[in-house]
Parts: C-alpha cells; structure tokens; sequence
C-alpha cells in the first residue's frame, strides 16, 4: 500500500485500504507517543500551519502537538485575531500563509467544502479539521482506530451513533469509516435532528428513532453533542425533555450490551446526552480517544506530506 | 544464489560466535534488528547466542523510517514497530541488518537508538555486505562480502529456518535505485 494522497479532506473519497493504512500508521504513532522521547524528525523543517477559522481549543491542540511531535514548526492562526475580520477572504488569507512557504495548511472552517476550496487553488497539503457539517475526518478515523484497538475488528460491528445527527460533521466522518471497514450503522436521536434520508449514506446504515432499539444490539455507542451553535431553529423544545428522552443514562445502559463501548468526540454535556457516572465509567473510552486523536493525526501530517511527491524513489 | 540455506546457518553461527568474542559479557548485550530485513536475522543471531552463552539475549527491533534522510523525496514508507528489549543505558546493542549497502539506513537506526538512551556500545552485524557505501559507517561483524553491481538486488530469506531459506542476488533496473534510496 502506497499512499499517494496530497490532502486529507474527506473520508467519503478514501478506500478502505487507504483508511486502514492509516490507521495501521497511526498505531506505530502511538507507541512512539509512550517513548520518554515523545518526538520524530519525520517533518523536521516543514512549517504547519493551523488556520482555524471557527473556534476549537481540543482539536487545534492535538493537531498543533501532533505537528510538534513530528518535529514540524507551527504556526497558529485563529480567526479572532486575524485580517478575516478586516475582510480578506479565506482564499487571500491562504494565499498569504501560503507566501511564506507553509507546507501544510490545517484548516477548521463553517463552511462545508471550504478545505476543498483550498485544495484547488494552494501547493500546499490540505487537512482537514472540520468543515461545517460536512466532515471531521480526523475525528472519524480516530473512532475507527479506538474501535479496531478496543474490539480487535470493525467489520461485523453493530455502532449505534446517537444524537444530534444532521449537524454533525462527526457523525458524517464516522458513517463513511465504519461502513466502509464493513459495521453496520444505525443512527438515533429526535426525529428532527436524525432524517431517515441519512439511509441513502450507504447500505448497512439505518435510522431509528426507537433509543432502546438502537441500544440493545450496540457494540459501540457513540454520543454526540448537540450543535447548538450550528442549529438555525429549535430543533427540540429543552435539554431537559432530550436528556429524558435520548440521554444515556443509568437505566439505560443497564440494558446496553455488558462489552459496549461508550465513546464521545467530546466536548461532553454531563447530564444531558450522557450521565456523568457512565463517562467516568468503566466502558468509556472517551479519554483514550483524545490519545488516539494525538496518534491519528501525526499519521496524516506524516502521509500527506509524502503524498504526491514529485517522484516515488524506485 | 550466493548462500543456500545450510551455507547461511553456518554464516550466522560464525557471527554469532564473533559477537560473542568481541562481547564476552552476555548480561550487557541487547540484539536489535533493523526493520524488516534485521529482524529475522537479528532473532536467529539471538538463538545462536543463546546457545553459546547458556542465557538468552534480548532481542528487539526497531523502525528508522521516521529517522530517513530521504523522507522528502518520496512517498510516506510504511511504519513498522519498534520493541527496544528493556533499557539500552549503558549496555552494548549490537544493530543488526541483513543487507549492508550505502550506509544511511545503519546512521538513520542509529539517531533512532540514541532515542531510548545512551549505550555505551553501538555494534553493526550485517549477513552481506555488498559495498557502495555512502557514509564512513563500517560494520562490525559482516556475514559476507560480495561485489555488487548496481544493478542488482540481493535478498536475504532466513526467517523459516528450513530449506526456502538462502542469499540471492539478481538482475533487475528497478529494485536497485529503490535500495539505493532506503
């Protein structure tokens, strides 16, 4: 397997070998993450830069540390602070990252399709680190990989994705990693945020907006936040009524599976989508996701800066 | 085929008794193969050892990839693990390659070694050494020298221990300039 990829903006165009050298990279990563010396030269010299027009804090910290780590400079640019307010447009902010020969450019950004806008124009490698309600690939492999290191397999797998569906970027990553490794996929939450048309993804993914059935055969939950900041409307009447009706909550998980993974992108809600004793319990691995996100990403900046090279040696 | 599989057997058992000349202290001594080639040869050495000093020898492997000075020409090489046996602080770790060729693989494991601490010692053992060396780096125990042309590719196969086992060289355009990257 040869990776010959120079961007990293979506699951959905990846091959599942593609995916799965990934994540077999990934692994090699994290061990070195257990070294007393944490670090690589493999991007020794390369300037990545973190251009984060929406806010984030945990994934431009483990992006930032991922480049750290693999000996790259970094540079962090947040909206905030930036001549977006003046009124550059994204494609002229790139452009001028892009002038002082930054090798890769990470970018977070509301719009749907924006690093793919990038990737059209700049010589530089593209990542992707959340594009609207699009996708979140980094996200999605690295709840692939904790799923593959905790269950051994993803293919066969029942993953039961549960809450806010259609604003989430993570939910969209997630379904094209696990149908692509061969789970089967089923989504829930409040009607209003899980629409059935989520079944035209792929063929092992379903709809229910029954909670208990989509609990009662999961191997692997994963909880989603609900996207306050990206819902136009009310999409539901109160956080009380959606803790009491979709929260997974004690009563709930007693009758989940005894070997269920509780997973959660985080930031995490305690007390709305999951109880606080079931994210500090014994089946969560929401801790060992923000690790495996470390791992994962130094896998990406590592293949992508290799990928499309001018030549391949040999 | 330059060594049949009995021929190879006998080359790594005179090597393992060098090492063991050169280290009579086998409590210091740590075998690490250099992914991948290494590290079949590095554990049959470890077997050999084992029966020459009466103890087992750790062995372990380790990856240089990220440690290449070529990372920029090429695409991204796939990882493999890295299992340093224990702490190297102060023992001798004897590097072990199959093929020695130009010399950067042995300098990229080295920057690599230095990672998990200071050994007093670096050794190199390698089953061929082939010549065109680009680095002042020499091996220690060396199986055999052969001439090469660059135009060839030598294959160590010793992994089975049985009959397919063996040091083959052929002809081919593309394998050589691969090597010559690695």
């Amino acid at each position: 397997m040869i990776w010959n990829r120079k961007h990293l903006l979506d699951l959905q165009s990846l091959s599942a070998e593609e995916i799965i050298h990934l994540l077999d990279t990934a692994r090699e990563f994290k061990a070195v993450g257990q070294r007393s010396i944490k670090k690589v030269p493999a991007l020794r010299g390369k300037t990545v830069i973190n251009l984060f027009v929406e806010p984030s804090t945990r994934t431009r910290i483990s992006f930032e540390l991922a480049a750290l780590r693999l000996s790259a400079d970094v540079i962090n640019f947040s909206a905030e602070a930036s001549s977006l307010k003046k009124g550059e447009t994204l494609k002229d902010t790139a452009r001028n990252l892009e002038a002082l020969n930054a090798d890769i450019i990470i970018l977070r950004h509301g719009a749907s399709g924006a690093p793919h806008f990038l990737a059209r124009f700049l010589g530089a490698h593209v990542l992707n680190a959340g594009d609207g309600a699009h996708e979140h690939p980094t996200q999605g492999l690295l709840d692939v990989f904790t799923i593959r290191e905790k269950k051994g397999r993803v293919d066969g797998l029942n993953v039961t994705i549960l809450g806010d569906i259609l604003y989430s970027r993570v939910a969209r990553s997630n379904i094209w990693a696990l149908t692509k490794l061969g789970a089967r996929v089923t989504l829930c939450g409040p009607p209003t945020l899980v629409p059935k048309s989520f079944e035209s993804f792929a063929p092992n993914v379903r709809v229910t907006w029954n909670i208990d059935e989509a609990l009662r055969d999961a191997d692997v939950i994963n909880l989603l936040r609900i996207q306050h900041e990206r819902q136009k409307a009310s999409m539901f009447p109160s956080t009380g009524e959606y803790a009491a009706l979709f929260g997974l909550n004690t009563a709930r998980m007693a009758k989940v599976k005894p070997d269920a993974l509780i997973m959660h992108p985080g930031p995490i809600n305690r007390g709305v989508e999951i109880a606080s004793s079931i994210a500090d319990g014994p089946q969560s691995v929401i801790l060992e996701q923000v690790t495996n996100g470390l791992a994962v990403r130094m896998a990406a900046l590592y293949l992508v800066n290799g990928g499309a090279s001018l030549q391949v040696a040999g | 085929m330059l060594l049949d599989s009995a021929a190879l057997q006998r080359t790594l058992a005179r090597m393992a008794h060098e090492i063991a000349e050169a280290n009579p202290d086998a409590g210091s001594l740590v075998l690490v193969g250099i992914q991948r080639g290494g590290v079949p040869v590095a554990l049959r050495l470890a077997t050999e050892l084992a029966q020459v000093f009466g103890r087992t020898v750790p062995c372990g492997s380790i990856d240089v990839t990220f440690y290449r000075d070529d990372l920029n020409q090429r695409t991204a090489p796939a990882v493999h693990p890295t299992e340093i046996p224990g702490d190297i602080q102060g023992k001798t770790v004897v590097l072990v390659d199959d093929v020695f060729f130009t010399g950067r693989t042995v300098r990229a494991a080295m920057d690599a070694l230095h990672e998990f601490g200071r050994p007093s010692r670096v050794q190199l053992a390698v089953v061929i050494d082939r010549g065109h060396r680009q680095l002042p780096i020499r091996p220690d125990v060396v199986g055999k020298e052969v001439a090469t042309s660059l135009r060839q590719s030598v294959l160590v196969r010793c992994s089975s221990g049985g009959e397919e086992d063996g040091v083959f060289i052929r002809d081919s355009q593309t394998s050589s300039a691969a090597q010559l990257a690695s």
